[in-house]
């Protein structure tokens, strides 16, 4: 058995295979499909101070290899998730990873505060990245100092490992990765959806209510892979690999290419197991290769 | 209730026209429990721009048999993908999903009301409520003749009162316009069709005071309540269709009518 232990600040995951953010839900939901207790780390649906409604409906849009949603964060807030949600998924026999997110860089520092006070959460995934709220979100993750300026703020209250979500919304990754790196996180992760929108030619109006939303799957998987392969060897903290990975080989390519760890999103929709079978996948292929763990495989690309 | 992803094997395409077909299914093991209103999500092969699964609705189910039935509209290249399923091939499901109708009580009086392929999940409804020892009547509205599907199995569990807009086959009109809504007094309507024929039969409901549930159909991507994509405006905020739903209370809902 080949070793898929890997490292992403101070959490030790027993493989390198989580999760994305909003396509697992709190992890109950899988539970007649998956073991979670398979997975390297799940990271929970975004989470806000304050409950959200999140965006009207129509908020999904079916696409060439892919979909457009645009949820915009509709959540329960954080009192919710401590009294109800946490209690019953804090005994997960994996990483626990919560997404953050908010409007302001009080909100995020709040949350993170919050956060850090949970014993059974080992790290956060600050949120800088959203397409599909107004406030908040991917403008914080599209403009360096607004960047620095909460990663910093949170990186003060938040004693944990710190994951920076990056946005693939801009003209070069490698400055925000960069920027994550100099104010202290611990790990990037990319990509967030990217921006996009599709219109319903019969009825002639947006498939959208909010006209522009975030594709994720296949379609996006080349866009990822060259930005993790960008940022890899922009920094020197560990990046954590999303977008479009539907089997063994889709996480195996952003592994090769820089990648730490991956997270699977969007194929969860359509094989709820696709993160398990993944985990059991890469043992499979490194056995295969006769090597001896992950880490041989990593980055291999940049050597 | 647990809920599985499994490989079943189709039995029957059987053709009801040009753009419809009723699909039935069987399970190597015993199938779960489906209750009436619960919905499927079908995995598409061989369809290169379908990426998501389809979300249908369960007809039918055959305990005997251990058979599960879907009627299906070819409305795009993933439908017409399952239509050219035939006996042997498998067809891989996540299910059962959803909640359900509320079943009528002893001695209710109830009304099946549908439109075009949105009638689907009353046959099964209808099966339902016959073995708790109600009659049930059906109010089914469709567009012309060539296109009322299933007369026959729905006959076989009750009285059907059928309505088409050309007046080719039964009452001339939209399905609200049947007169066996306001001729009789109802305990329950169950509804299931194109939006404005639920919000008519929903708003007539409203103004008699009487007990409606009409099954959605919003789009959606998992089915299982994670990607938050079919969410429906409640009392209580935006909740998924998927899991909270399909089948809602009007009341619930809301809806300007």
């Amino acid at each position: 058995m080949a070793d898929l232990n890997v490292k992403i600040g101070s959490m030790i995951m027993k493989n390198p295979v989580m999760t994305a953010s909003g396509t697992f839900g709190y992890g109950p939901e899988l539970e007649d499909f998956i073991d979670i207790s398979t997975l390297g780390g799940i990271i929970v649906k975004g989470t806000t101070l304050e409950h959200r409604e999140g965006n009207p409906y129509p908020r999904m849009a079916e696409t060439p290899s892919g979909m457009l949603n645009a949820v915009g964060l509709q959540n329960k807030g954080i009192d919710y998730f401590e009294n109800h949600i946490y209690p019953r998924i804090r005994g997960y026999n994996t990483n626990v990873i919560v997404n953050v997110n908010g409007s302001t860089i009080e909100d995020y520092v709040k949350l993170s505060e919050r956060i850090n006070l949970l014993e059974s959460i080992p790290a956060i995934e600050l949120n800088i990245s959203c397409p599909n709220v107004k406030m908040g979100g991917m403008v914080f993750g599209t403009n360096p100092a607004s960047a620095r300026e909460v990663i910093a703020a949170v990186r003060r209250v938040y004693s944990k490992t710190l994951i920076v979500k990056l946005s693939p919304n801009v003209t070069d990754i490698t400055e925000f990765a960069r920027i994550s790196e100099g104010e202290g996180a611990d790990s990037v992760s990319l990509i967030n959806t990217l921006l996009g929108m599709a219109v319903d030619v019969n009825t002639m109006k947006p498939k959208l209510s909010t006209v522009t939303g975030g594709l994720s799957g296949p379609a996006v998987k080349p866009v990822a892979l060259r930005m993790v392969w960008q940022v890899a060897r922009a920094v020197k903290i560990p990046v954590i690999g999303i977008g479009g990975i539907m089997n063994t080989d889709d996480a195996l390519e952003f592994i090769m290419a820089g990648a730490t760890a991956v997270q699977v999103g969007t194929a969860s929709f359509i094989e709820p197991r696709t993160a398990e079978m993944v985990v059991t996948g890469i043992a499979d292929f490194l056995v295969r290769k006769g090597l001896s763990g992950v880490s041989e495989i990593t980055g291999i690309l940049n050597r | 209730m647990k809920k599985r992803i499994e490989d079943l094997n189709v039995t029957e395409n059987r053709k009801l026209n040009d753009r419809f077909f009723v699909l039935t299914l069987s399970s190597s093991v015993p199938l779960p429990i489906i209750l009436p209103g619960q919905f499927v999500q079908a995995l598409v092969k061989d369809s290169p721009s379908t990426f998501l699964r389809r979300p249908l609705s369960v007809h039918d189910v055959d305990e005997q048999k251990n058979t599960i039935s879907i009627l299906i509209q070819i409305a795009g290249s993933g439908t017409e993908s399952l239509s050219r399923l035939n006996p042997g091939d498998t067809l891989n499901l996540v299910y059962p999903l959803g909640n359900s109708f509320t079943l009528p009580s002893h001695g209710e009086r109830v009304l099946l009301t549908g439109g075009g392929c949105g009638m689907a999940p009353l046959l099964y409804l209808g099966r339902k409520i016959k073995a708790v020892g109600i009659e049930p009547v059906f109010a089914l509205g469709f567009r012309n003749r060539e296109r009322v599907l299933e007369h026959e199995e729905f006959k076989k569990l009750g009285e059907v009162h059928l309505s088409t807009e050309d007046g080719s086959a039964g009452y001339r009109g939209f399905v609200t316009d049947l007169p066996v809504f306001t001729d009789n007094e109802w305990d329950k309507v169950y509804s299931c069709g194109p939006e404005p024929m639920m919000k008519a039969v929903a708003a007539k409901c409203r103004a008699r005071n009487i007990f409606c549930e009409v099954s959605l159909e919003n789009l959606m991507a998992c089915g299982i309540g994670v990607c938050l994509c079919c969410v429906v405006e409640t009392t209580s905020g935006n909740v998924c269709s998927c899991t909270d739903g399909p089948v809602f209370n009007t009341r619930v809902l809301k809806w300007q009518i």
